[in-house]
């Protein structure tokens, strides 16, 4: 492999990541706050990337204001779902929230077949970011160059909010003990619902940004559901800078895989989860599970 | 020991089904050798989920191995069934128990996710490894043994097969072992404190769970004639559970009766509608919202209402 390849493969691979942690950190943060594993968070993802289909192309208006758009209209989505079903669902046992979040997947799976059919999509490029930049010895595409740069900006931003806000400390404390928080004040059901809002938002805007790399399909959130699920695996459930690391591991291996393994791309993510596991079962930022 | 009235209900149930092929109808016998299979895959799946109390997400694997290994050893090496079958459904509980070695270290929500990622690597290599699985476009055109070739043939075979199945379960179920797995399930720290390894137990229901699985899926290959890649895939995990649910879970019938209300309704639904999904998804709302019981539960809820035992 020259320096240019490896470069090359290597920046494709940092712009998948990114792309993948805006999404994965959504569903990461949901079950960091919450202890829910939403199924549903790919869904929210294809709806964002169909949404930025529609606003972007069938109504013309600029790509950006799609993304805001994707972002939005899943805010609204699942802050409906959260206040009037999710909520009830928190005394009772993990199985029965895991199955009401596939319960959305299967409804929502059949409301974007009535909206939009089965037809396979694409939204080009924006205008302004379809070149590329050249370095000399390679030249890097400007819209996988944008991805790494917001990835990172959202990374920090989501740090900033939770870890130096007063929010933020009491999004922790929410994770920490529900019931000294409300005895204390907070208004816990909203600050479960912020945060289902937000985490799903990240996901419409994920599949938003994703929609200029890949087609429409549907379908195409059964398989990035479980990427996420890998990518929050290796990094260790409910830690942000975990989802960041297994975004980036995974973007590497998936990226050099298809270039190296050609035919078995797919399944060099899960070797590589099995690989953490088996050495870190609580992934590789994640912290052993107390008996609760 | 089973009551007595269970086992007569039970010989009817097997007598009135061997009675079927005789109303005639290629349908009903097709639909109803279905319902036998999915019972059986259900009632493997609730080992581990009524009796031992954990979720496994990723169920339809071992279903998938049973069925891709029978299929192939019986039409690639041209086994015979009697040799094919039972290699297929050890080979599915040999991969169930290095899975579930892995597994059985995590509890509740990390051990369900643990599954489902072991049975998307599952479903990887059924996906990806072509020259022998057909990858994408299924493996098919199994070679069937001349006997069980014809539908009323295999009718009968799969009843032998899931009643001899069925009763093993219940047997399992109900042994010392079983009970041992339902103390797991209720307190598992205090059967640790009585001197029961549960880690060595629940890893033994993972592997019962995976071994009969196995066995619905080779059934299930051979009556479909084919094997695909969507056997593997995690929505047939989460069908099967829903079965269980639908059904009960802390009951030992429930999850045949699940399989067999939710096979049918599935049917009949596709006669009417493409958006089965939709359907299910408003089960899926019931159940998780006022039924967590299912339906056994809400017989039995019903039934003290009113007043009987």
């Amino acid at each position: 492999m020259t320096l240019t390849m490896f470069t090359l493969n290597a920046f494709y691979g940092l712009a998948l990541a990114m792309n993948m942690f805006i999404i994965a950190s959504g569903l990461n943060l949901i079950f960091g706050v919450l202890r829910v594993i939403n199924f549903a968070h790919g869904m929210f993802y294809m709806f964002g990337a169909y949404i930025v289909f529609t606003v972007a192309k069938t109504w013309g208006a600029p790509f950006f204001v799609g993304v805001l758009a994707a972002g939005a209209a899943l805010a609204v989505i699942a802050f409906a779902i959260e206040r009037l079903l999710l909520r009830h669902l928190y005394d009772k046992e993990h199985l029965m929230q895991l199955l009401f979040t596939f319960a959305i997947v299967l409804l929502m799976s059949d409301a974007a077949k009535m909206i939009w059919g089965t037809d396979q999509y694409s939204v080009g490029y924006p205008p302004g970011l379809g070149g590329a930049v050249n370095l000399g010895f390679v030249m890097l595409p400007q819209y996988q160059l944008f991805l790494c740069v917001v990835g990172p900006l959202i990374a920090v931003a989501m740090w900033f909010v939770v870890d130096r806000t007063r929010w933020g400390r009491v999004v922790r404390a929410a994770t920490q003990d529900r019931e000294m928080l409300a005895a204390l004040g907070v208004n816990v059901p909203m600050v479960y619902a912020a945060v289902f809002t937000i985490g799903s938002a990240l996901a419409g805007v994920g599949g938003a940004l994703a929609a200029p790399r890949i087609a429409l399909v549907p379908g195409m959130d059964a398989t990035i559901i479980n990427e996420c699920f890998i990518i929050v695996i290796i990094g260790g459930l409910g830690n942000m800078w975990g989802s960041f690391l297994g975004a980036l591991a995974f973007g590497f291996v998936v990226q050099f895989g298809t270039v190296l393994a050609p035919n078995w791309q797919d399944v060099l993510p899960y070797l590589l989860m099995l690989a953490v596991l088996i050495i870190r079962p609580w992934g590789l930022l994640g912290r052993p599970e107390t008996g609760h | 020991m089973p009551q007595r009235r269970d086992l007569i209900a039970s010989a009817i149930v097997v007598l009135l089904l061997a009675l079927l092929p005789l109303a005639g109808s290629r349908y009903a016998i097709d639909l109803t050798t279905e319902v036998m299979i999915y019972a059986l895959f259900a009632l493997s799946l609730n080992v581990l989920i009524g009796f031992t109390g954990n979720i496994s997400f990723g169920h339809a694997a071992y279903f998938a191995i049973g069925g891709y290994a029978c299929a192939i050893l019986l039409t690639t090496y041209g086994w015979p069934l009697a040799l094919a079958l039972p290699a297929a459904v050890v080979l599915a509980g040999l991969v169930a128990a290095v899975v579930g070695y892995f597994c059985v270290r995590l509890t509740q929500i990390y051990f369900a996710m643990l599954t489902l990622a072991f049975a998307m690597l599952v479903w990887g290599v059924a996906f990806k490894w072509k020259e022998v699985t057909g990858g994408d476009d299924g493996f098919t055109g199994i070679k069937m043994p001349e006997i069980i070739a014809h539908h009323v043939g295999y009718f009968y075979f799969t009843l032998v097969v899931v009643a001899a199945g069925i009763a093993a379960l219940w047997v399992i179920c109900h042994s010392a072992f079983g009970l041992t797995l339902v103390a797991i399930r209720e307190n598992s720290v205090r059967a640790g404190f009585i001197g029961v390894d549960t880690r060595h137990m629940r890893w033994a229901a993972f592997t019962v769970a995976g071994t009969f699985g196995g066995l619905a899926g080779a059934l299930f290959g051979m009556y479909h004639r084919g094997m695909y890649i969507e056997n593997a895939f995690w929505t047939e995990s989460a069908n099967v559970l829903i079965m269980v649910l639908l059904g009960g879970i802390y009951s030992f019938i429930g999850p045949i009766i699940g399989a067999a209300v939710l096979h049918l309704l599935q049917t009949f639904t596709n006669q009417y509608t493409p958006y089965w999904p939709t359907v299910l998804g408003l089960i899926l709302l019931v159940i998780v919202m006022v039924l967590p019981d299912g339906l056994i539960g809400l017989v039995r809820r019903v039934r003290a209402r009113g007043g009987r035992p």
